[in-house]
């Protein structure tokens, strides 16, 4: 088995990624040069959070033009996992591999801080060590997480159960504040139809040990890891 | 040729950013101010392009990078030929 | 030879000429004045102040570079260092409050970086007028979202730091940005060219007319056709100085470099300079081919630019090749702009002629000493003493807690990425950020900490409280001290008076530091920090590291269970001068500083050390502004359960007042929570020792609450409590 992080210009939690596979999972992992065409036969691909090109035109939008990006769409194609942490999230959606985009957060700002989410399917290869309805304590860092799709796009999400994670309160339930960044139905990570490509914006990579204040983020890292 | 591209999100989305410097105008009594929409410009210097090809090669690239359909709209014109 | 105006307009001297014109030999062109004055002012040559910065301790058997460099190194052990540093970007920020914040960390953390460390953690000494007036919140706000932009996007977390409000910080905020990187000792890396043959290259951002002082004040020396916009603000791009920051180490890591500076204040001048003068060398560059982002620049122009995110490299001629294809996988371009020469001059030349020859070594340490004219600086007196104790002092502790300097920061530091590279273990809002140093057992503490209106009262106090309050901090989460860094930020040096502060401040500072035993690296000294002729408080803001041994003994200030004992290690005394207390509740800013014991400071520091290595201490935290009943209030927010507690004002101390063992800032306190076991261990400890420590509360209830001779005198929920607390600052904001 074999993990991929994809390092482009302006990525900044590539390396906390590769830690948490690599030496907190103990799991073989490997950066990948986003100006390769050469996945080095991984077995699932990372896409990192970060600033990839400075988010200057649009958070991620600079990013889908990589020419590892090629390669990944295919890798994506034929069914093989993906997860998009963050700006990797944001990636994604730019690439259209996942629907819909990213607003500036509610308040404006630049947000960082534990927030809990709650895992609305457990049936993905990317939540399948967790419960249904399991509160994870996962930070967020992010300046445009605001989750937006047109209705359409949105029902069609709910519908096929392809949000995979909602921001709640402590205990669960939704609500105004907990939902910090003004997503669309709290929507905190989404999963594709088929199955295989997961975004989201909490950090699992910043709540994987302990001495970090949380290691809720192992649900997520493990369950991929055991799904290879 | 010079053109201008302005993008700015769909009017089914929501602004906040234009929503809070309408809301600074209010305060500072500029009540005149019905609404505002903040968005991007671009000014894109082309090179060996006439205006029929402009009009094939702007769109592309505005609906293809600068903007992001699924939120924003995009305008354009020509400011120097 | 020149006018008296254009000598006034580079701030030259009419002595300062004269020395020019005898260490280089003939009247300098004005693109030499222009050298001289960048490089002789006083932000580069610290000619005001190196009489008693000498003063300060600079040298321990863990130093590895002290002050001279772009940032000092302190050895951790297991072939590892720490390179950090302070920096002020006072009066930037004021003009443009969000690119002069953000260029600030741009520029400390090429500061870190150049030397071969990988900077991991960023903190921000901030302070602003009153919040109640809608432009200090927008410098503020300005500067915040500035700090943030920068530091999140190249990804280096923003761990802690200090935000304070008075008066006289409104027109002229204090920005002050630290870094710290790690490295391994055996890669380090220096400002020097080495070899006569070397190659010189530029690499990094074009160059443009961003920043160039002297010059835009000179302007009409230049006639008509360059008479462009100059814009005097530097805008930061962080995603190109984390393309260089990851090219730098790379070509660092591969050795393919002799040596490497960053062009900060004055440029390309300061690194042409400097490197060749710490080689005993001169450079010949030509100026056309440095990459120019603005067209007609002039050589005065390219040599005094302060654009930002630039860096000049020196290398063997066989490197250069290697060096450039590294840069370009980082899309980035390194230039060969010169030569490194055996003359030890800077020689430039533009359009094929020589328009620069003078000597590097002239420029770079030669630059006279000044023995400013000083005075004994106003002092506080005893007239505090006297002020009327409150009814309801309930009342005074409610305003103490919705005051900005003590609320929540939280509305700042969530802006902040605190978390990325995944080391942070104690999060902002604690006295000290502390972060695991992977793959090892220790971990980093750090804090900054400086108390303007102490060192106003008394100069020397100031200088001392603020180191030992530095130590404090670290000592509360368990890490002893290992290296300063100071920024000194004063008034107008030509006044006696300021001279007088900072000549004192400083000898607080040095007879502190040697009572710690340890040394200043570096730092850097921000004077006419004045507003129409007003200064602004001295202000010295210390940044001490610490070094934990163990990463399991870390402790927070929040309280942890039920039934704990509270001991106060420590004393309270009648010290209510320039107390927040008394100028929140009495609106006087007056009286004198809190006394202090070096000798009793270090005593209370290694009697928590110690108990907390031995694994009996809950949580630690130090009583600063608002004293013991803010202290204790912030262990109840910190705690998980948010735990309350009842604290019995009798004990520890000779102070009389009520109001004084509450609000009172007497130095040299630590309070701490054990069980009741360990309290007893601890207690002994101390009084083994002679340093007075003894139980004053339990840890329990959803109560604050204070008792004296058996009767309460403050009872308020912690929920309630923490709400003011919390909300003071965003509510603000959110007015207006």
């Amino acid at each position: 088995m074999k993990i991929g992080v994809v390092l482009f210009p302006g990525s900044n939690c590539d390396f906390d990624t590769i830690h948490a596979f690599k030496e907190v999972l103990g799991k073989p992992t490997v950066p990948l040069w986003h100006k390769d065409h050469d996945l080095q036969g991984v077995d699932a691909v990372i896409l990192p959070g970060g600033f990839s090109y400075g988010d200057y035109l649009r958070s991620g939008a600079i990013a889908r033009f990589s020419p590892l990006m090629q390669e990944v769409r295919e890798f994506a194609a034929k069914g093989r996992p993906v997860l998009g942490i963050c700006n990797g999230f944001q990636v994604l959606l730019e690439l259209e591999l996942l629907p819909g985009a990213m607003l500036r957060n509610k308040n404006l700002k630049f947000l960082c801080r534990h927030v809990s989410i709650k895992v609305e399917n457990e049936k993905t290869r990317f939540t399948r060590k967790a419960r249904k309805g399991q509160v994870l304590n996962i930070p967020i860092a992010h300046f445009d997480g605001n989750y937006y799709a047109p209705p359409e796009t949105l029902k069609a999400i709910e519908d096929g159960g392809q949000v995979a994670f909602r921001y709640c309160e402590p205990d669960g339930s939704l609500s105004e504040a907990s939902n910090v960044n003004g997503s669309l139905h709290s929507i905190a990570g989404l999963i594709n139809k088929a199955g295989n490509v997961c975004g989201l914006m909490p950090h699992p990579e910043r709540a994987s040990e302990k001495i970090l204040g949380s290691e809720d983020g192992r649900f997520i890292l493990e369950s991929l890891v055991e799904s290879l | 040729m010079k053109v201008r591209i302005l993008v700015s999100f769909k009017d089914s989305v929501l602004d906040p950013q234009g929503q809070t410097v309408r809301n600074a105008l209010h305060t500072l009594g500029y009540d005149a101010v019905q609404d505002l929409r903040q968005g991007k410009v671009f000014e894109v210097e082309l090179a060996g392009v006439d205006r029929a090809a402009a009009e094939k090669l702007v769109p592309e690239m505005a609906s293809k990078v600068l903007a992001n359909p699924i939120i924003e709209k995009y305008t354009w014109s020509v400011i120097e030929d | 030879m020149h006018d008296e105006k254009t000598l006034r307009q580079h701030n030259v001297t009419n002595e300062e000429y004269a020395l020019i014109q005898s260490l280089i030999g003939h009247d300098p062109n004005l693109t030499e004045l222009g050298i001289f004055s960048a490089m002789w002012s006083e932000h580069c040559s610290y000619k005001s102040s190196k009489v008693y910065l000498k003063q300060l301790p600079t040298r321990a058997k863990n130093v590895v570079q002290g002050p001279g460099e772009n940032a000092g190194i302190i050895d951790i052990g297991d072939g590892q260092v720490v390179v950090f540093k302070i920096e002020s970007h006072n009066h930037p920020s004021f003009i443009e409050p969000f690119q002069g914040a953000a260029t600030g960390v741009g520029g400390i953390l090429r500061d870190i970086f150049t030397m071969g460390a990988r900077p991991i953690a960023l903190m921000d000494s901030l302070r602003f007028g009153p919040l109640d007036n809608a432009r200090n919140r927008s410098v503020m706000e300005g500067v915040v979202s500035g700090i943030s932009s920068y530091g999140n996007s190249i990804g280096v977390p923003t761990v802690g730091g200090e935000v304070v409000f008075d008066e006289c910080y409104s027109l002229n905020p204090l920005v002050n940005v630290f870094c710290l990187g790690l490295a391994d000792k055996d890669k380090l890396f220096f400002a020097k060219t080495e070899d006569v043959g070397n190659a010189v290259l530029y690499v990094g951002a074009k160059t443009g007319r961003d920043g160039i002082h002297g010059a835009s004040m000179a302007s009409q020396e230049f006639g008509e056709d360059v008479e462009v916009k100059r814009p005097n603000v530097q805008v930061g791009d962080p995603f190109k100085e984390k393309l260089l920051l990851e090219a730098c180490l790379e070509v660092m890591a591969r050795r393919i470099i002799v040596g490497i500076q960053d062009m900060g204040a004055a440029g390309l001048t300061c690194s042409t300079t400097e490197m060749p003068a710490k080689s005993g060398q001169g450079v010949d560059i030509d100026l056309d081919q440095v990459p120019q982002r603005e067209k007609g620049m002039t050589p005065y122009e390219i040599l005094l630019s302060e654009s930002q995110e630039r860096m000049l490299i020196a290398c063997r001629p066989d490197q250069v090749k290697a060096v450039q294809a590294a840069f370009a996988k980082w899309d980035l371009d390194a230039v060969e702009i010169g030569k490194v020469t055996g003359d030890g001059q800077l020689k430039c030349r533009f359009h094929g002629e020589l328009v620069v020859d003078i000597p590097v070594g002239a420029v770079v340490d030669l630059c006279p000493a000044y023995h400013r004219p000083l005075a004994e600086p106003a002092k506080g007196n005893a007239a505090a003493a006297d002020v009327a104790e409150p009814a309801d002092l309930g009342g005074a502790f409610k305003a103490l807690l919705s005051s900005p300097t003590i609320a929540n920061k939280e509305w700042v530091y969530r802006q902040y990425d605190h978390m990325v590279l995944v080391n942070t273990m104690v999060l902002p809002g604690a006295g000290a950020a502390v972060l695991r140093i992977k793959g090892s057992k220790k971990a980093l503490a750090m804090t900054l900490d400086g108390n303007g209106l102490y060192t106003q009262l008394e100069p020397r106090a100031g200088g001392k409280i603020a180191v030992a309050e530095a130590c404090r901090n670290l000592a509360c989460v368990g890490a002893r001290p290992i290296g300063v860094t100071n920024c000194l930020n004063f008034g107008n040096p030509e006044k006696p008076g300021v001279m007088g502060q900072f000549k004192e401040a400083v000898e607080g500072m040095s007879e502190a530091c040697r009572a710690f035993d340890i040394a200043v690296t570096g730092g850097n000294v921000s004077f006419y920090n004045e507003t129409e002729g007003v200064p602004i408080f001295p202000t010295p803001v210390l940044g001490i590291v610490g070094l934990v041994e163990d990463t399991d003994t870390v402790v927070g200030p929040g309280f942890k269970d039920e039934g704990d004992r509270i001991l106060l290690v420590g004393e309270t005394k009648d010290e209510l001068g320039g107390t927040e207390y008394l100028k929140v509740v009495h609106g006087r800013e007056d009286g004198e500083a809190p006394s202090i014991d070096l000798a009793r400071e270090r005593a209370v520091h290694e009697v928590v050390l110690d108990a907390i290595e031995s694994g009996w201490v809950k949580s630690a935290h130090d009583p600063s502004d608002g004293g013991l009943a803010v202290c204790a209030a912030e262990c109840a927010f910190h705690s998980e359960g948010r735990l309350g507690c009842e604290i019995d004002l009798d004990g520890a101390g000779p102070a009389e007042r009520t109001d004084a063992r509450l609000f009172g800032e007497s130095q040299s306190r630590i309070l701490i929570t054990a069980s009741r076991e360990n309290a007893v261990l601890i207690a002994g400890m101390a009084a083994e020792r002679g340093v007075p420590a003894s139980v004053v509360g339990k840890v329990g209830g959803d109560l604050i609450k204070f008792s004296r001779r058996g009767k309460a005198v403050v009872e308020i929920p912690v929920a309630a409590a923490r709400e003011m607390w919390m909300s003071a600052i965003p509510d603000f904001f959110a007015k207006k």
